[in-house]
């Protein structure tokens, strides 16, 4: 009888504790960021997750200046290669070492492309950022050594843990996207490129201030390292660039330092901004934010600049002959071009 | 670490898990090592203060107690020998040495205490007076005030008094007494804690028992209920107003009292909710330091109420001592004789409580603001008892004055006295306090208040709502168990598991969502910790 009454309340209790702890689930879903209304960067990082085959031949690494400025689409459609951009927004040098040991978790590309632009930051400026990464980041010790590396002095690792103790005040700011999005995610990226068709002309840039010191930071020099050795040791060709983003203003004493360090151990390196005539980039139509960054027709051009040198100088692949992939290629060049349409019509474009 | 932190939270769980899996006889040590490593997280500096403290009152305490013993040994064993005289003469005589090591424990830690407190106050007052009303005539240096000071050292003292006066044996082990001064959970905002409440369950070997753990669990909830979702959600509106008085003067005075006032309760008696209920899941009994003082029906009332132990402290070891003393037996006797028997009787009573609100508004902090504050405690205490023959009176006349809305009126009375007196710790200038007091009485700077203007001090509608749906809650429980003289989670504790299930389950979401903590917010430091 005692035994009986004793397994009752054992299974009550394990009871009480599941339904505790689905609860504590639930609001956490409904509470943490969607990222789907209007700040979508938050949203990109765990689209690769959801990608059926993650075999892609490049990948590129970076901040908005490789997710705004390149497409991925027309990369396949104009040379067959099958690449990724695994970017989000201020994504700190040291974040992208650990977004590019987390990818290789699933695959080992040929190429892997830098955007040298986050060299500038040796630490992180702000607890947002850090979270629009990371947030989407599948638990591994990429993750871990990710979050360590990122946080700032107001952070706490196990709010990355429990995302309900950061995000519990979301409480008066929750909209119905907060439930229709609760198990669910709304694609926001092709491939990593984050598409816009609308153009705004680059217009008067903030004026340029001189620098008392120009040189980045040791622990971003110590994150480059990292990457590079980090391709290596997996026989991954590292391509640094800097992406045709007129501001933030990228001083040529920076240029000079990255150019030292490819020099120094035979990379490539190709400033974007200094092959604009030859990318083709017009700044009256080819940004959509004044020239920040590229709008489609940009990001189009910056690809097609790229794809040759990818295909001809590292020998990536044209896979278009693989029926497979290019079935899935197929369904994602379909919503591509939805998008498009979407945001013409949106934007009042012909 | 704040109670609050992360790190405390975890390193409590740690330490939880850790109790219940080592030996019995092994928990007092880890209990002792676990709260010097937390006191010590917060200053490794902190640590020789309070072993100072530590080592000459339990050595003093086993010095004083052996020779009571001997004392008291040797006049029974000679019992038959000596005369009433004699006993008393030879206790007298032997009896020095315990005063000697008792008089020594108490300047040296009370010294300690005056030393890193107060020495600055006073020199800063002494150097006000030298330069008349300028500053820069005394270097005044920058000590370091070891979190809890007041605390700790006031429980030394009573446990030495204790032992001088044989209510209580020495402890004998020097880290079992370590332990007892330095409990984590009691040792920076309290209560002080009597040897004799504490020791029994803090040294004694205990089993988990489940039913108690979890009864600890829900005051350790309760705790953080109060402090997170109202103490610190008020904190926001309580900083914007008092950071600002050129501004939030007139009608935003009463506010200012008020919010105040209810987030001194919650924070602190939220702090001494997580101190008891840490302890009771350890297995270990604190005695309550509140019973729903806000349900006070007079001052007095409210101080057998509100920080027990503090106030039970200064009862005990400075009005009794003070109030039986040759001075006070003679100042009785002059009453007596030129001015009136009852005037005998009362002079020494007011005396005595004249020196123990003067100590306690010191003891709060070393400012003159302070001080105010405990005189005017005293003030009101002494006109309310000169006042009682007349509210006697009053009550037999008047048959309203025992029924429950005099009740009510009584409790909001209190309420409102509690909230100006309140005031006078917001301000170290008296001036400033007096000002915005008399300013709350300029009923025409209401009307220029903006309309929303209480929306612009830190607290949304939301804040608000929040709040007084948190501190009805509160004044739900404090009224349940006012009404049936005992504790809710004994009440809840009857209820089908269900019902159990759901309200501890709700107040747990309610602190997780509602809480103020994390980034954005600034989790704050309990109030009585700077104490």
């Amino acid at each position: 009888m005692r035994k009986k009454l004793e397994t009752r309340q054992l299974i009550t209790a394990l009871l009480s504790a599941v339904a505790v702890i689905a609860l504590i689930y639930l609001a956490q879903r409904l509470l943490i960021p969607k990222y789907v209304d209007d700040i979508v960067e938050g949203g990109m990082v765990s689209e690769y997750y959801d990608e059926k085959d993650k075999s892609f031949d490049v990948i590129f690494i970076g901040d908005c200046e490789v997710y705004e400025n390149f497409s991925p689409v027309t990369l396949w459609e104009n040379y067959g290669i099958n690449s990724y951009i695994r970017g989000s927004a201020e994504q700190y040098i040291f974040q992208s070492y650990y977004m590019l040991e987390d990818t290789l978790r699933y695959s080992r590309p040929k190429v892997v492309v830098f955007n040298i632009q986050s060299l500038q930051f040796d630490e992180s400026r702000s607890e947002a950022y850090n979270r629009m990464t990371i947030d989407g980041m599948k638990w591994s010790g990429a993750k871990l050594g990710c979050i360590k590396a990122s946080m700032t002095d107001e952070e706490h690792l196990i709010e990355y843990i429990f995302p309900i103790l950061r995000f519990h005040s979301r409480w008066n700011e929750l909209t119905s996207a907060d439930v229709e999005y609760m198990f669910r995610h709304k694609k926001v990226t092709h491939n990593g490129y984050y598409m816009r068709v609308d153009a705004l002309p680059a217009g008067d840039m903030p004026p340029v201030k001189p620098l008392g010191d120009y040189s980045f930071g040791d622990r971003a020099w110590e994150y480059l390292d990292k990457i590079r050795t980090c391709c290596e040791d997996n026989n991954i060709e590292l391509l640094l660039i800097k992406a045709p983003s007129l501001y933030p203003y990228w001083y040529p004493q920076w240029d000079e330092q990255v150019k030292e360090y490819a020099d120094m151990y035979g990379l490539k390196y190709i400033n974007f901004l200094d092959e604009k005539d030859a990318i083709g980039i017009d700044y009256n139509t080819d940004t959509y934010d004044g020239g920040l960054h590229m709008n489609l027709s940009g990001a189009v051009k910056c690809a097609d600049y790229i794809g040759p040198i990818l295909r001809n100088e590292y020998e990536v692949p044209d896979r278009r002959d693989d029926e497979a992939l290019a079935s899935i290629w197929a369904d994602k060049i379909r919503v591509y071009n939805e998008d498009i349409d979407y945001q013409k019509e949106q934007y009042g474009i012909e | 670490m704040l109670f609050t932190s992360y790190g405390f939270i975890g390193s409590v769980l740690i330490l939880f898990l850790l109790y219940y899996v080592i030996p019995k006889r092994l928990r007092p040590a880890l209990l002792l090592v676990f709260s010097l490593i937390i006191y010590g997280m917060a200053d490794a500096r902190y640590l020789i203060y309070i072993g100072i403290t530590v080592v000459t009152v339990w050595y003093a305490a086993l010095i004083i107690d052996k020779n009571n013993k001997a004392v008291k040994d040797y006049i029974k064993k000679h019992k038959a020998e000596m005369s009433a005289t004699e006993r008393k003469a030879y206790k007298k005589l032997k009896g020095r040495k315990s005063l000697l090591f008792f008089l020594a424990g108490l300047v040296l830690n009370l010294g300690i205490l005056a030393v890193v407190k107060y020495s600055g106050f006073v020199l800063s007052g002494i150097g006000h007076m030298l330069s008349s009303g300028t500053d820069g005539v005394l270097n005044i240096p920058d000590m370091l005030i070891p979190l809890g000071i007041s605390f700790y050292t006031f429980q030394s003292v009573g446990y030495l008094t204790d032992v001088y006066r044989e209510n209580i044996d020495a402890e004998k082990s020097l880290p079992r007494y370590a332990l007892f001064i330095t409990f984590f959970p009691q040792l920076v905002q309290g209560p002080i804690s009597r040897y004799e409440d504490l020791a029994p369950t803090l040294l004694a070997p205990h089993s988990a028992d489940f039913s108690v753990i979890f009864r600890g669990l829900q005051r350790i909830l309760w705790g953080y209920f109060k402090k997170l979702v109202i103490a610190d959600r008020l904190l926001m509106g309580v900083t914007t107003l008092i950071g600002d008085t050129s501004l939030y003067r007139g009608g935003y005075v009463p506010v200012m009292m008020l919010l105040y006032t209810l987030e001194l309760y919650a924070d602190f008696t939220g702090g001494i909710d997580i101190t008891i209920g840490i302890a009771e899941t350890l297995g270990i009994s604190i005695k309550e330091n509140f019973i729903r003082p806000y349900l006070s029906t007079s001052l007095a009332d409210y101080w057998r109420r509100w920080h027990i132990s503090m106030c039970s402290w200064f009862r005990d070891y400075v009005f009794y001592p003070v109030s039986t003393s040759n001075a006070s037996i003679r100042l009785s006797k002059w009453a007596r004789k030129h001015i009136s028997d009852s005037a005998g009787g009362k002079l020494p009573v007011y005396l005595s409580s004249f020196i123990v609100w003067f100590c306690t508004g010191i003891w709060h902090g070393a400012s003159v603001n302070f001080i105010v504050w405990g005189l005017l405690n005293f003030l009101v205490l002494t006109i309310s008892e000169e006042l009682s023959p007349l509210y006697e009176r009053f009550h037999k006349r008047f048959s309203f004055a025992g029924s429950f809305p005099y009740r009510v009126f009584m409790i909001l009375r209190t309420f409102l006295l509690v909230c100006v007196l309140n005031l006078f710790d917001c301000f170290a200038d008296v001036r400033d306090t007096l000002g915005l007091i008399v300013s709350a009485f300029n009923f025409g700077s209401y009307s220029s208040m903006e309309k929303g203007a209480l929306l612009n001090i830190g607290l949304s509608v939301s804040d608000y709502v929040i709040a007084a749906v948190a501190l009805t809650a509160v004044l739900i429980v404090s009224i349940i168990e006012e009404r049936y003289d005992t504790s809710i989670r004994d009440i809840i504790r009857k209820r089908p598991y269900a019902v159990r299930f759901i309200l501890w389950t709700c107040l747990f979401l309610a602190t997780l969502i509602f809480g103020v903590y994390g980034i954005g917010y600034d989790s704050s430091q309990f109030i009585y910790n700077r104490f």
